[in-house]
């Protein structure tokens, strides 16, 4: 069944992007991360110009981010104090990361300064993660282990003490801000919520329990996600109406799904699995920097403004 | 060449009747083409006679028939990867300015055969004379322009179809035309030439309109002239679709 896209100007299969919804619902709900790192490329490959899903799977993210947000929000695993210190410095992030974003395309070579951005990030944020959960995995394996106490490192030592009780944590609301500072910058620069990077971020930065981590990365991302639609439907009139309520429809249904099966998993195995998703996508992406490709010219299509 | 040609023309204008002995009588199957929301493709039939005063000299070469259908004109960035410290990345590029999203050339025989080279720069036939003709500075950018012909022939919107267009008894013509279903909004220039021994004899020209329709419309025009509430629209839509699969799936759990 096909449907042509009043906005992105082609004509899709029905079936098609409901099934590329739902598959990156599935990964929201599971790891509290968007999705957005998978699901734009998916929209290329599928057909969509690139300034249409760039645009338009924030609004997706928005609707599986809310339909995964409630699922938490039932079993009480959201942080919504450490959600809102988060956002408050992911919005200053993400200001200031349109400024460099501007910048850097002024200089030309954006695509590859983001494809970059993302090969060195998504590697590094998944190998870490990886070498840490099987480390996890294998110690809670052994008989006798016993859970190793949180450590108190310089991030305790902070002043601008605040409690964050539903994750168990007294620190400086320093942390979180610069954290959502940094993944504001990121975000706006490399077109994501930044989820991939908020959630080891928490973890491992600032110590929160990996099952509050999902809910309260949901809680900000939404926020940022819709940020985004706003400022592409305001400045470039690229989000698909069309295109996003299908991917929505896939999107909800599959955020449910992973939310059920992230709570049924155990934290590590979790951790694992994210672990090599995102090392999956970023050793695609470094292939596609070094091979040759076939067609050595694209072309792209300008504004006649 | 040209003179050649041109000596050609003279030698064959006394023996037909002066100007234009040979004239296009047009039809279209369809001169608007709606998008809906359905829409997937559409075929379009274009036909047409000749109506000649007389009958054509005996010994006259075979009468030929072109029809070209061009898209709406846009420009684009025509961008060149190249090597560097071990990673392929966009080094020069090139921005034609006026390149048809749509191009499509269905002829009676293999186009060389139907057109001399002289005839086709004259009337920016062939894809890539079309390309060239429109305004374009093309200087020194010509692998740019044969990329960018070859990447829109591969994904099948540039088209050569020799042999597509029916003619009989040199009087009735047709062919039908496959309309991509990635269509772009505009006005569709569509022409005709009639050619013997590779010179155009007459020619026509038409436009078909390509319009989104109904709903497509009017949501285009919703994100273009109210930006800010089509936006909030769309964050409205998707946090009530979040509210109610989250809803209907805590129902069906219970």
């Amino acid at each position: 069944m096909q449907l042509y896209l009043p906005i992105a100007e082609v004509s899709v299969n029905i079936f098609l992007i409901l099934g590329l919804g739902g598959l990156v619902g599935v990964l929201s709900g599971m790891f509290g991360v968007g999705g957005g790192f998978l699901i734009t490329p998916l929209l290329f490959f599928a057909g969509i110009p690139p300034a249409v899903a760039v645009a338009t799977s924030p609004n997706q993210i928005v609707a599986s981010s809310f339909s995964a947000l409630l699922g938490h929000l039932r079993r009480r695993t959201v942080d919504i104090t450490m959600g809102s210190v988060l956002l408050v410095g992911g919005l200053a992030g993400s200001a200031l990361g349109m400024v460099v974003f501007n910048w850097l395309r002024a200089r030309g070579q954006v695509d590859l300064l983001v494809e970059l951005s993302y090969v060195i990030f998504l590697g590094t944020v998944g190998a870490m993660m990886f070498v840490e959960s099987v480390n996890a995995l294998v110690k809670s394996r052994r008989p006798g282990a016993r859970p190793k106490r949180r450590r108190h490192n310089w991030v305790h030592a902070l002043p601008l003490k605040m409690k964050f009780r539903v994750s168990g944590l007294y620190i400086s609301m320093i942390p979180p801000l610069l954290v959502g500072l940094a993944v504001g910058v990121l975000a706006a620069i490399m077109g994501v919520g930044g989820g991939f990077v908020m959630v080891p971020a928490m973890i491992y930065l600032l110590g929160m329990p990996t099952k509050v981590v999902i809910g309260t990365s949901l809680f900000q991302i939404i926020f940022v996600t819709a940020f985004t639609t706003m400022l592409h439907a305001i400045t470039n009139q690229t989000v698909d109406i069309a295109l996003a309520l299908l991917l929505i429809a896939g999107g909800v249904v599959g955020a449910q799904l992973g939310s059920r099966i992230g709570a049924r998993m155990r934290a590590e195995q979790l951790r694992i699995l994210l672990a090599l998703l995102v090392l999956a996508v970023c050793g695609q992406l470094a292939l596609g920097l070094v091979l040759r490709p076939a067609e050595l010219y694209e072309i792209e299509l300008v504004d006649a403004a | 060449m040209i003179r050649l040609v041109l000596l050609l023309v003279a030698l064959a204008l006394p023996a037909a009747q002066p100007a234009r002995a040979e004239e296009i009588v047009l039809g279209l199957s369809r001169d608007e083409v709606a998008i809906t929301a359905t829409f997937d493709g559409s075929e379009i039939l274009i036909f047409g006679a000749v109506r000649r005063e007389a009958p054509p000299p005996p010994n006259a070469a075979p009468l030929q028939v072109i029809v070209t259908v061009s898209g709406p004109l846009a420009p684009a960035m025509v961008r060149r990867k190249e090597r560097r410290a071990g990673i392929w990345t966009n080094t020069e590029a090139f921005e034609v300015d006026a390149a048809p999203s749509f191009y499509a050339v269905a002829t009676t025989a293999p186009l060389a055969q139907v057109l001399t080279a002289t005839e086709d720069l004259r009337h920016a036939v062939s894809i890539p004379r079309a390309i060239r003709a429109v305004g374009n500075r093309i200087a020194g950018a010509g692998d740019y322009v044969s990329a960018l012909v070859r990447i829109r022939e591969d994904a099948d919107v540039y088209r050569l179809q020799e042999g597509a267009v029916d003619l009989e008894e040199e009087t009735l013509f047709r062919t039908s035309l496959a309309l991509p279903a990635n269509l772009v909004e505009g006005n569709y220039t569509t022409r005709i030439f009639l050619t013997r021994e590779g010179a155009v004899v007459d020619s026509y020209e038409t436009v078909i309109g390509v319009q989104k329709v109904g709903i497509e419309r009017w949501l285009y025009n919703f994100a273009q002239e109210r930006a800010a509430l089509y936006g909030l629209m769309s964050l409205a839509l998707a946090i009530m679709a979040g509210w109610a699969a989250s809803a209907a799936f805590a129902g069906w759990r219970r």
